[in-house]
């Protein structure tokens, strides 16, 4: 039963994958500006442009170049003909000039950064966020419960920039509570790691801690009045389990999906985060690729966000029928 | 006398979910009162430049007088506050804030709102096609609305944005604001329709099995005419509350988009662009963030709780009374 479902979407997903990434294509390569003339800087020469254009295929017809781009990620490309080749081994996303590397070079380097972030951040939101939602639950319409939900109200209103921002400004420039955002990684230099590390995730686990507080009372609220919970109270079971095994459960579908899907979005790069804090991760780089206008950097960076969230997707509701045995696998 | 006071009141009235829902609000205290921050904060918008000039205040001119020699911080207490500049005159050009503040609210408030109504229009039309059609119709748009929310939206935006902004312009816009600003309403729309066409759609799923529609099929309606003058009638609930939630979204998108240098072309104000020109002088000159800052949580925290609030007093589920 759980077998076929799993290959019919994992068939949707590759489908899903294949148009998002001719839209990725077309959305960065069929703009107004001539990508060539992009690829050197002030000293600049037609001549130059003219080889450049050549060596990066971009005087092919654009279909020609989404075969290559597609073909260059699964089996590898070579750039140019003659004695000026270079090889970019699978997978590869393309030769980024600004950067005089390859794309894959950039975002493998930026990767790690941008995961740490979300995990940390992530663990922070869903352990505040879900006990914070559970003990306004517990004591619904009580001064607890009003406090938490107005305390999330907030947080859930505030812009993340601004959160960012003030715990930039205050815990560092003020108050000097830790050194200036330098990011190092963890096997280096654990304590700067972990130093520059502690004010993103709790500005992004502020926000969203706030909302999962919200996501996870609501459902908790909702199922503690479904008819199963009045049978497990009328069988006699005691108040915790009734709570822990069969509200906290059937709730947990939608905070598993929400959870599996921002995690993912996450992944591919907290923009304004990366960005207050100087952390190299995907989000900066992709923001310096737009600055640039470096196309097969943003391009790239935005179908590796893409390709977070749909997997996510797949690996959700994997897990939705998994978690509640209600789901039908129909 | 007490028998017929009491059956007079006992008669069973039915109301119908609009009855209710503004019953319920009208007793929902933070629902009143946020509604009426909105209200004044529309006002505002409204007649902003009536308020200006009845203030004697300008967005734009520059008080260079009003700032010190060194550092050019305006002088006086609370960032410049005084009689002439009731919340005080900005660092480095001594625009009058207050005014700014008044000009901003209508640009960030037409942004939001315009935004919003794309978003509602685009995602009830392709959520109420795909429910109500079975099959292929349903599958190419639902896959649809999936693969969009698969995009990472600020990035798409960021990047998107001079492109549209210059195939607007190839289509007869006029360069500076009013081509930036149908952009940014653009963009920010293309990414919010999804959630709402999903949710449409699944209410869409379950209407169409009820006896109105078999009934309107029978005698022969046109589609279109099920689609919009029978099921959409029945839809308004949830979009509405959508709409609410919506706006305080966008206005927050505007704003982290101005932080990242997308915003209207100066001088004019929004409270994105005036939040993200006074970031800088944070430590030096708070009061100046803190003026734009506090109008727009106070417009993102009402929406919020009113949108909350909605969505309480539009529940079918709750007790009718």
């Amino acid at each position: 039963m759980m077998f076929p479902y799993i290959v019919r979407r994992v068939f949707v997903m590759i489908l899903m994958l294949t148009i998002l990434s001719v839209i990725t294509f077309i959305l960065f390569n069929a703009v107004p500006t001539d990508p060539a003339k992009l690829t050197c800087g002030k000293t600049c020469t037609p001549e130059i442009v003219a080889a450049n254009r050549i060596r990066l295929g971009l005087d092919q017809p654009l279909i020609v170049q989404y075969v290559e781009w597609i073909k260059g990620i699964f089996v590898g490309r070579t750039y140019g003909t003659g004695s000026a080749t270079f090889e970019c081994s699978a997978p590869c996303l393309g030769y980024s000039f600004r950067n005089g590397e390859e794309v894959t070079t950039l975002i493998v380097n930026a990767l790690p950064v941008t995961m740490y972030l979300a995990v940390g951040a992530f663990l922070l939101w869903m352990l505040v966020g879900i006990s914070m939602g559970i003990a306004a639950a517990k004591n619904h319409g009580k001064w607890q419960d009003r406090t938490i939900m107005s305390v999330s109200l907030i947080g859930y209103s505030l812009p993340v920039f601004f959160v960012g921002l003030l715990l930039l400004i205050f815990a560092i420039v003020r108050w000097n509570l830790l050194p200036y955002p330098n990011y190092e990684s963890p096997f280096d230099d654990p304590v700067a790691f972990f130093q520059t590390m502690l004010l993103p995730w709790v500005t992004l686990a502020i926000l969203y801690a706030a909302y999962y507080a919200r996501l996870t009372r609501s459902q908790m609220l909702e199922t503690m009045g479904e008819d199963f919970i009045r049978t497990a109270r009328a069988k006699g079971l005691s108040e915790r389990v009734v709570f822990r095994k069969h509200a906290f459960r059937a709730g947990l579908t939608p905070i598993v999906t929400s959870a599996g899907l921002d995690l993912a979005g996450l992944l591919g790069g907290a923009v304004i985060t990366e960005y207050i804090f100087s952390l190299p991760g995907l989000g900066r780089l992709a923001i310096g690729a737009v600055t640039d206008y470096d196309l097969p950097t943003i391009t790239a960076t935005v179908l590796v966000a893409a390709v977070f969230v749909i997997v996510a997707n797949l690996v959700v509701d994997i897990l939705y029928a998994a978690i509640d045995p209600r789901v039908r696998l129909s | 006398m007490s028998i017929a006071k009491a059956t007079k009141n006992d008669v069973v009235v039915g109301r119908t979910l609009r009855q209710l829902a503004w019953a319920r609000l009208r007793k929902d205290r933070v629902a009143m009162s946020s509604m009426f921050v909105l209200g004044l904060i529309v006002l505002i918008a409204i007649f902003g430049p009536l308020i200006s000039k009845w203030l004697g205040v300008n967005p734009y001119d520059f008080n260079t007088d009003l700032l010190s020699d060194a550092g050019s911080l305006p002088l006086g207490p609370f960032g410049g506050v005084s009689r002439d500049h009731p919340l005080g005159v900005e660092p480095l050009t001594g625009r009058d804030i207050l005014a700014r503040l008044l000009y901003g609210s209508r640009i960030s408030l037409f942004i939001a709102l315009s935004a919003t109504f794309v978003t509602v229009f685009v995602g009830t039309v392709v959520g109420i096609i795909a429910g109500y059609s079975r099959g292929r119709t349903d599958i190419v748009l639902s896959r649809f609305m999936d693969i969009t929310l698969a995009f990472p939206l600020l990035l798409v935006i960021i990047a998107m944005t001079p492109v549209i902004e210059q195939r607007l312009q190839s289509l007869g816009l006029p360069a500076g604001n009013p081509s930036r600003i149908t952009t940014l309403i653009l963009v920010l729309s293309v990414f919010g329709w999804p959630y709402l066409a999903r949710l449409i759609r699944g209410q869409v799923l379950s209407l169409r099995e009820r006896e109105f529609v078999e009934a309107a099929v029978s005698i022969g309606s046109s589609k279109r005419r099920i689609l919009f003058r029978e099921l959409l009638p029945n839809l308004w609930a949830p979009i509405l509350v959508y709409a609410t939630i919506a706006m305080p979204a966008l206005i927050g998108a505007e704003a982290a988009l101005a932080y990242l240098g997308i915003s209207v072309v100066p001088p004019t104000p929004t409270w994105g662009s005036m939040l993200e020109e006074s970031v800088g002088y944070f430590t030096v000159d708070p009061f100046y963030f803190f003026v734009p800052l506090s109008m727009l949580l106070a417009a993102v925290l009402s929406f919020n709780l009113l949108g909350d609030a909605l969505r309480d007093a539009l529940d079918p589920k709750a007790d009718r009374n």
